[in-house]
Formats: structure tokens, sequence, C-alpha cells
């Protein structure tokens, strides 16, 4: 099967700013690809690039077989996007918005009847056609977004950061709209904040500075702490645990989660009960040391950090 | 062309939706008209006169009543003293006042030349200068019966006999009405194209329209269609009352009228949709659309200072303001009757100006798309 999208050694400046500096990857037919990164790591420009809306400015990238930088307006029929922002018309109503949205992509008759009722259906809007979309909660108004920019059923989904702002409830529910997408057999190219949304991803590509940090599935992600074991340390003051934990030799670095510490180890021989003697020897009494498998945010700081160091 | 379709469609709904818009469009025409068409009157009737009439004859009685009859002139005092004019001028009774000399009608009827005083409130240099015109027309007209009535008299040989064409009221609301009609015009047109593409800008939809499969012509057809359809619709109607109001004649064709109409709100709308590609918020554009279309129709385009008398850059600059043509065709067909041929060099430099910003535009949105 050839891969929804291709993209090869992708680059685009502004002026001396590298927005995306020499990305490469592939995303599988239905599969749910999950872009993450800190605000400014390039996964904006990347996305756009892909969409057409940006010309690269060396490099190639290729969407649904289409070549973006050739052909722009081809990729525009076989792909749907929606971004943070929810792009509706807020003063026309559910309905008046449907309606434009498949007047743009061409939809007529039977075929847009069948897709209006899709939407609505989708987005739980039955019977609130006549409602201003800016009457619309976020999650409703986020779920109409979603159903207007896939009125065209295309085989390919750019969402950008499209759970910016909306209730953890909510954002369930999306995501349960996005895996149905993937299930059906459309591509899914998301890009995130939220780190527990990453674990809905089939992969996951980590940007940093304009580059890809890393690729992969969750657990090929979280091997980058093979042999490097992690410890949860819960004490009255996380601070001050913090403190001793980076003064212990066998501590590589820490990093805070919540009211815990998390404690990177430099060997799998470090015990538990090695780590409490030492945060012992400098006057801080742990309530509790456990070892714990690295998390999404753990892999990611770990990226980061390592990049810019 | 279903697409751009789609897009006026759309654009019609908001602009029904979105109150400031629509005050934009309907509200501002009618309340400049209004505005304008009463307030901006250059015309000055019932001056407020009192006379000294220091000779008491049939003649100086007849040379007073030729200035009441003229109709400029109210009599609203006889004052026998220099200084009791002093008191009436000082308390804003009078604006102007007549002083006949004793041996008015001696001299008249012998053949020897008279002065007549007349004294004008010079605090309003137009007001007075307007003013001025009409009483040396009464007089001029008086003093033409006498040497008929006294041959042998010097009279001039050539004599100036002013007819004033296409507006013999010289009424100055048929002079103001059609370059109230450009600015207008200029105003929703501008003003509202600008503000629509930048708001989509702003919020957002303008990328999301963006991906869709919908190519740069469509979406402006689109998006100006409405904007067209309203300002046409409200140019029609400020002529409309203007007829009702004004007694504005129509003395032209109403196809070369509207023609004229639709080149001039076309170059107008290339114009907003232009200031939409380079600014980036409403209030920028607002205020880009004032500087650049506001201004310029109502200080250079002849609406209110003649061209003719502006120093010699600046009726170069007049070359590039659009309502400069358009008042010149609209006064042709409006008042003169123009025909086709009359206009045809305003309505071509109509055409030429809409050509080129359409293109700069279409340069523009090219770029800031691609």
């Amino acid at each position: 099967m050839t891969p929804a999208i291709t993209v090869s050694r992708l680059t685009r400046r502004f002026g001396d700013f590298i927005a995306v500096d020499d990305v490469s990857f592939d995303v599988r037919q239905g599969e749910i690809f999950g872009f993450l990164g800190a605000n400014g790591a390039g996964k904006s420009t990347t996305i756009r690039m892909l969409c057409g809306l940006l010309r690269p400015t060396s490099g190639t990238a290729t969407v649904g077989g289409v070549d973006v930088a050739r052909d722009p307006e081809a990729v525009k029929l076989r792909i749907g996007y929606m971004s943070q922002k929810f792009s509706l018309y807020e003063a026309l109503t559910v309905e008046q918005n449907i309606r434009f949205f498949g007047g743009v992509y061409g939809l007529e008759g039977e075929r847009f009847a069948t897709r209006r009722a899709f939407a609505l259906e989708m987005a739980g809007l039955v019977g609130r056609e006549k409602t201003p979309t800016r009457d619309l909660a976020g999650g409703w108004r986020q779920r109409l977004a979603l159903g207007c920019a896939i009125l065209h059923e295309p085989p390919i989904v750019f969402l950008d950061e499209p759970t910016g702002g909306v209730d953890p409830v909510s954002r369930r529910q999306f995501w349960r709209l996005i895996d149905h997408l993937s299930q059906q057999g459309t591509t899914v190219l998301v890009t995130t904040h939220y780190l527990d949304e990453a674990e809905h991803c089939h992969r996951i590509a980590v940007m940093n500075a304009g580059k890809l940090a890393a690729l992969g599935t969750t657990h090929e992600l979280k091997q980058v702490f093979a042999g490097r074991p992690i410890m949860e340390v819960q004490a009255p003051s996380a601070v001050a645990a913090m403190r001793a934990l980076e003064l212990l030799p066998e501590v590589e670095k820490t990093s805070l989660f919540g009211t815990a510490v998390h404690a990177v180890l430099r060997s799998r021989d470090t015990t538990a009960a090695s780590v409490v003697a030492g945060l012992r020897a400098s006057g801080v009494t742990a309530t509790s040391v456990v070892p714990v498998e690295p998390s999404l945010e753990d892999v990611f700081l770990d990226l980061v950090e390592r990049a810019s160091a | 062309m279903r697409k751009a379709l789609a897009v006026g469609r759309k654009e019609f709904r908001q602009i029904r939706r979105d109150r400031r818009t629509l005050m934009i469009l309907l509200f501002i025409p009618v309340f400049f008209l209004l505005l304008y068409g009463y307030a901006l009157n250059f015309d000055i009737k019932h001056v407020k006169l009192a006379v000294e009439d220091r000779d008491l004859s049939p003649e100086s009685r007849r040379l007073v009543s030729a200035f009441v009859n003229s109709g400029y002139f109210d009599q609203v005092a006889s004052v026998t003293t220099e200084q009791e004019i002093v008191d009436l001028m000082d308390r804003d009774g009078i604006r102007a006042a007549l002083i006949v000399p004793r041996g008015l009608s001696r001299d008249v009827r012998r053949g020897v030349p008279v002065s007549v005083e007349i004294i004008i409130n010079g605090e309003n240099a137009n007001t007075a200068t307007t003013v001025m015109g009409y009483a040396s027309t009464v007089i001029t007209t008086e003093s033409a019966r006498y040497q008929m009535a006294a041959p042998g008299a010097p009279a001039p040989f050539v004599q100036l006999e002013p007819r004033v064409w296409y507006n013999p009221d010289l009424r100055s609301s048929l002079f103001l009405v059609p370059g109230l009609l450009a600015y207008i015009g200029m105003i929703t047109a501008v003003v509202s194209t600008a503000l629509a593409v930048v708001r989509e800008k702003e919020r957002g939809t303008m990328e999301q329209v963006r991906m869709a499969p919908i190519g740069t012509l469509p979406f402006i057809v689109g998006k100006s269609l409405p904007y067209f359809v309203v300002s046409m619709t409200a140019a029609v109607g400020v002529v409309l009352a203007s007829m009702v109001l004004f007694d504005l004649p129509v003395r032209g064709s109403w196809w070369l009228l509207l023609l004229a109409m639709a080149l001039y709100l076309f170059g107008a709308l290339a114009m907003g949709l232009f200031i939409s590609t380079v600014a980036q918020s409403q209030q920028v554009a607002f205020q880009i659309a004032l500087l650049s279309s506001f201004l310029p129709t109502m200080m250079l385009s002849g609406f209110i200072f003649p061209i003719a008398s502006m120093p010699t850059v600046l009726q170069f600059v007049t070359y590039v303001v659009p309502a400069r043509y358009f008042l010149v065709a609209l006064r042709g067909v409006l008042l003169k009757g123009s025909g086709f041929l009359a206009v045809a060099d305003s309505l071509a430099a109509l055409a030429l100006f809409a050509a080129i910003v359409t293109s700069l535009a279409a340069i523009r949105l090219r770029r800031e798309w691609a």
C-alpha cells in the first residue's frame, strides 16, 4: 500500500529563520499520525506546506499521491483541514455554514443531502440547524467544524490543534470521532499540545526547533528510557527532594510531575532502597520511591532537552 | 461559478445578520444625503435688510422694492440714522443695509450718475460675496431702466446678460447631489469590501476557505457581488430620493447613468479589495479606506472645491481620483442630459481605473495566497 503522505527532506525558511528543517517521514493510509512539539516547533508550518498553502523552500511532499509544490489545487480536493480556531462563520446558522462549505466543495443534490445529514449527526446538532454558530458551546462548534471540513469525504484529514480550549468530555468525544474516521480508512494527521491525546495516535512525530526529534509508536518512543529506569519520588517538599536527588551520582536528571519528582537513573542496577538511603543522607525523608513506566511527557521532555543540548 | 455563488450567498446572509455592516450600507447613505443635501447649502435667501431712505421719492421706493421683490432680501427695518444700522448689525438683526442718498430722484431724472450705498456684514466672507453679487444684480437692472427712461444719458453699448444653463436657479443642491452620490458610493463600496475580506482574515475563516478547492477568482467574485448589488441599490436609492427631495432632474438616459455608477462602483470595490490585501486588521483597513477614498473623493474630485482653482500639483493628483471622472459623467447625464459620446471619456477613465486597481488587487491576492 502506498503511503498517504510522503515527506522527503522538507524545508521551509522565512528569511534567515528555518521553520522546518530537513524533515522526512511517511504516513500510512488509515493511520492516526500525531505531531507533537512546543509552540513554534514547526508543526503548523509543516501542515500548511502539506495542504498546499505554503510552498516548500526545498524538499518534496506528496499528499494522496499529488506533489504539493506542483499541484496545490489537486491536493485541496483530497484533504480536509480544521484548525484550532474552528473557522466557522459565527453569524451564520449551523445549516448555513454547512451549505456554504458544501458549495465551496462543489457538493450538490443527493450527495450534499447525505453529507449534510452526516455532519449534523456527527456534531450532534440534529434539530438545531437554525442556531447561530456563535451560540454553540465549544464542543459542538468543534464537531461542526470537523463535519464541515470532511463534508467532501477526503481520504486525508489535517487537524491543527483541534481540541484547544475544549472541555475534557468534549475532547474525549472528539477523539472517538477521530478513531472512527481512521477505522473507515481515513488518514488523520493531527497536531496537539496534550500529551494524553497523543496516546490515541498510532505513531507520533516529535518536532523540536524545526527538526524531527523522534518518530515512532508510543512504545517505540519510550525506548529512549531503555536502561534508564525512572523512579517516582514523593516527599513532603518536592523541591527539596529534587535538589537532593540532583546531587546523587546515580541520578541523571530530575523533573517535577505534579507533587512528585521523576528521577531518571543512570543504570538498571540502582534500587529504590538506595535512592531512599541517598536522600536520607541529604536530610530528606521520602514518603515513597517507586519505579514507574516512562510517560509520554517524560519522553517529550527528554527529547526536547537532548535536542537543545 | 457555482462556487462563486456559494460564497455570494453566504456573504449576503452575513450582511443581513451583521448590524454594523448593515448600518454602513444603509444608514450612512441616507444620513449623508439628508445632512449634506440640506445642511451643505450654499444658497443664501432672505437676507435681512435695513433701509435708510433719505430721498423718500417714488424712485427711491421703487429701488427698495426691487431689492425686496428679487426674493433674496427681506426688509426687516427702516432706519433714519447710521447709528441704528450699527446697532442692528451688532445685534445680528441684519446682514445688509441699503442707504439711498438724498436727491436720487432728481439726479436720475437729469441723467446724472448716482451712488447708492450698501453695507454688508462681512463676518462670513462667502456670504458677503454672495450678498454683494445679489445687490449689484438688482442695482444693474434698475439703473438700466433709468437709462432708458432718460434719453441722452451715457448708456453702455454692450450689456452683460447672464443666463445660467442646466441650473437656472443656481441651486447648489443640484450641484452637490452628484458629488454626494460619488461620496456615498465610495464609502459603502470601499469600506464594506475592505472590512468584509479583512474580517475573514481576522477570524481565521479565510484560512479555512483557502484550504478548500476554490480559486482566487470565484472567491473574489462571490465576495464582491453582494456588495456590488447593495451599493448599486443604495446609489439608485440616493438618485430617487434626490429626485423627490431636491427636484433632481435626470435629463439623460437612465442606462447611461447606471453604466457610470456600475463602472465607478466596480472600481471602488476593487479598491476595497486591494486595501484588504494590505491591511491585516479591520481597524487598519478602515483607516486606509478613509485616507485613500473618503478624503480624495471629498476634497479632490471637484465635489466641493473646483479642480480648476486648485494648485497645479493637486490638479495632477486629481487625475487618479475616480470620483473626478464620475462627477463629470454624473453632472453630464443628470443635469445636461449628455449622450454617450459626451461622457465617453469619463466612462473610459472609470473603466481604466477599475481595470488597473482590479489587476493590482489580483496580483497582491495571488501573492498572498501562494
